[in-house]
């Protein structure tokens, strides 16, 4: 994929062409896997913006990641609607499945554990994303599968 | 099938995703019904209807559209923009919407555009949203290449997760790809919204609402529900400690006891209910001696709560209510955007004074301290995010004072590990954050 040429075409489509930062940003993550100094350098050139620019507005936003992350992303949503039906034993049941704590990656650099907030599943709790997709009801039984699939995926 | 499905109507089995379904339910045929009309009828079909914002603030949506100058006022387009940002705790009702009847936002996107003569639409939709944003952009897709767009641009825009982008002028700000922090107002989005041109705002439901609006007429539109504030339907949101929870389209003024109970199956596990989250986590929480109150903006306000985006979540019995305080206050500390002192600096203080209660290291002192704090935010902020903070803590703290009592006899948590949110990790300890004056004793 050519990164700079692929993100003009979608600038393109917007009256002003900064409204492409977020979808510039988020083409460059599935690029390098996450927003290096250098991708964002080149999301600013492609869009004749400063790198200081991008930085600043990728750093506001959390899906972009500022730090390599594993080659799988876990989400465990922990706000209150998961959190009252056990979403807490589901993130605890990640951690010792994987050996880290929320917001670390594996030693291998396999997978990233992260609690995120509310992400609109509500009545299907806990809901954890899976490289951004949705699991729906799951249970702290099921999560050695999860990343067993991860592994061997 | 429930006859007051209008929203959802025709997906209650199966999703109604592709073109050739919904059309074979009437789908588009009041599209072309408005396009028909003059652009300004179908704003008084609106207006008539009393159809209102479904995102949270409810505000008239005809009235909202009359505000945009027509072209013959203005030289600048002028734009329309879907908030499908839904991120209020407790909500997933546009997504519901958008995974059951995209096709029906799309031709609701068209109608709005033919009223205020937009030929432009954005569609804000959250990022963490991938197979919902999939889902939208095919029904978009299939639109376009049926010819049903004609002239208006239709474009779906994927945030990057950031809650205040749900606030319509952090919205516009995200749009124009800049970090997602709120304007002050005036000048509202009519007259300056996004590139500084006049644009409508309007939350998925709303949207999807108006080819119903259309379908049944405003008059009879109007009588369902409460009238005269409340009409049509809502796609309630029910979650938390009940036996089913889910999405459920009803008119406005169902109780939050016919919800729970008779639609939701009653509180799970036996259990007892504790308090009741109401239109959001942004809101006061309900009392279960209010739980007969309708569901209507009316009905709600005279008792000092909030419709929001209808969402109803059962708290039962085994929640420690100091620590539901201080979950919220914590995501509303994650959330704030920096750019406003109250917010930015009051939810940290409302994080770390619920945090003392838990702890046993607060004070009797310290639960006057917190309404003080919350007093100190309410209406000083530059957009709601700080009063939604503020007003639920509040009320966790005058509605459940016993609980904050015990606390403080305690010497700490009463409820312990028995507590079903003990120890419920919050994002906001993900990040290094240094402590403000309060903890670190200034």
């Amino acid at each position: 994929m050519n990164l700079t040429a692929e993100i003009q075409k979608v600038a393109k489509r917007y009256p002003d062409s900064k409204s492409a930062v977020l979808p510039a940003l988020r083409l460059a993550q599935e690029e390098h896997g996450w927003l290096s100094p250098d991708a964002v350098r080149e999301v600013g050139a492609a869009l004749e913006l400063t790198p200081a620019y991008c930085m600043a507005v990728a750093s506001f936003y959390d899906m972009f990641n500022l730090e390599p992350t594993g080659r799988h992303m876990i989400e465990v949503c922990t706000n209150v609607c998961c959190g009252l039906v056990n979403a807490q034993a589901v993130l605890e049941a990640f951690e010792r499945e994987l050996g880290v704590t929320p917001g670390e990656t594996t030693a291998d650099g396999e997978i990233t554990l992260r609690a995120v907030e509310c992400l609109g599943g509500c009545s299907t709790p806990t809901i954890v994303a899976v490289d951004h997709r949705y699991r729906q009801s799951v249970t702290p039984e099921q999560v050695a599968a999860i990343v067993e699939e991860l592994r061997g995926a | 099938m429930a006859p007051e499905t209008l929203v959802l109507a025709g997906a209650e089995e199966a999703p109604l995703r592709d073109l050739t379904s919904y059309q074979a339910v009437g789908g588009y045929a009041q599209l072309a019904k408005a396009r028909a009309l003059a652009p300004q009828e179908v704003i008084t079909l609106l207006i008539e209807s009393n159809l209102r914002g479904r995102g949270g603030a409810f505000f008239p949506t005809g009235r909202k559209a009359s505000f945009i100058p027509t072209p013959d006022k203005i030289a600048k387009p002028v734009y329309i923009t879907v908030n499908a940002d839904e991120s209020e705790p407790g909500t997933f009702k546009d997504r519901e919407i958008m995974l059951r009847v995209p096709h029906r936002l799309v031709e609701g996107c068209l109608i709005a555009a033919h009223a205020i003569q937009s030929r432009f639409v954005f569609i804000y939709i959250r990022g963490e949203y991938s197979t919902e944003y999939e889902v939208l952009q095919a029904a978009v897709d299939e639109a376009r290449a049926a010819g049903l767009l004609a002239d208006v641009e239709m474009l779906v825009h994927r945030g990057a997760g950031a809650y205040i982008c749900g606030e319509e002028t952090a919205l516009l700000e995200s749009l124009e790809g800049k970090r997602g922090q709120p304007r002050s107002k005036p000048p509202f989005p009519a007259i300056e919204g996004l590139y500084a041109s006049p644009t409508l705002i309007n939350n998925v439901e709303t949207i999807t609402t108006i080819p119903v609006v259309l379908e049944v007429g405003p008059e009879e539109f109007s009588k369902i529900g409460v009238p005269p504030d409340s009409t049509g339907t809502r796609v309630f949101c029910l979650s938390g400690n009940v036996v089913r929870p889910g999405a459920y389209e009803r008119p406005h003024g169902i109780t939050v006891r016919e919800l729970i109970y008779d639609i939701g199956g009653g509180i799970a596990d036996r259990r007892e209910l504790k308090a009741v989250m109401v239109g959001g986590s942004s809101f006061p929480v309900m009392t279960p001696d209010e739980v007969d109150t309708k569901l209507d903006a009316t009905s709600l306000g005279q008792k000092g709560l909030f419709i929001g985006s209808g969402v109803v979540t059962a708290i039962d019995d085994r929640a420690c209510i100091v620590q539901f305080a201080l979950r919220v206050a914590q995501f509303y500390m994650h959330e704030s955007c920096g750019k406003c002192t109250p917010c930015r600096v009051g939810t940290r203080w409302l994080v770390q004074l619920l945090r003392a209660f838990e702890h046993g290291t607060a004070s009797e002192d310290d639960l006057s301290l917190l309404l003080d704090v919350c007093d100190r935010i309410i209406g000083k902020c530059l957009c709601v995010l700080g009063d939604s903070a503020a007003m639920p803590v509040a009320s966790c703290v005058t509605k459940f004072r016993a609980e904050f009592d015990a606390h403080l006899e305690h010497g700490g948590c009463p409820f312990g590990a028995d507590s079903s949110l003990d120890r419920l990790f919050a994002p906001v300890d993900q990040h290094h954050l240094a402590p403000v004056a309060h903890e670190a004793g200034i």
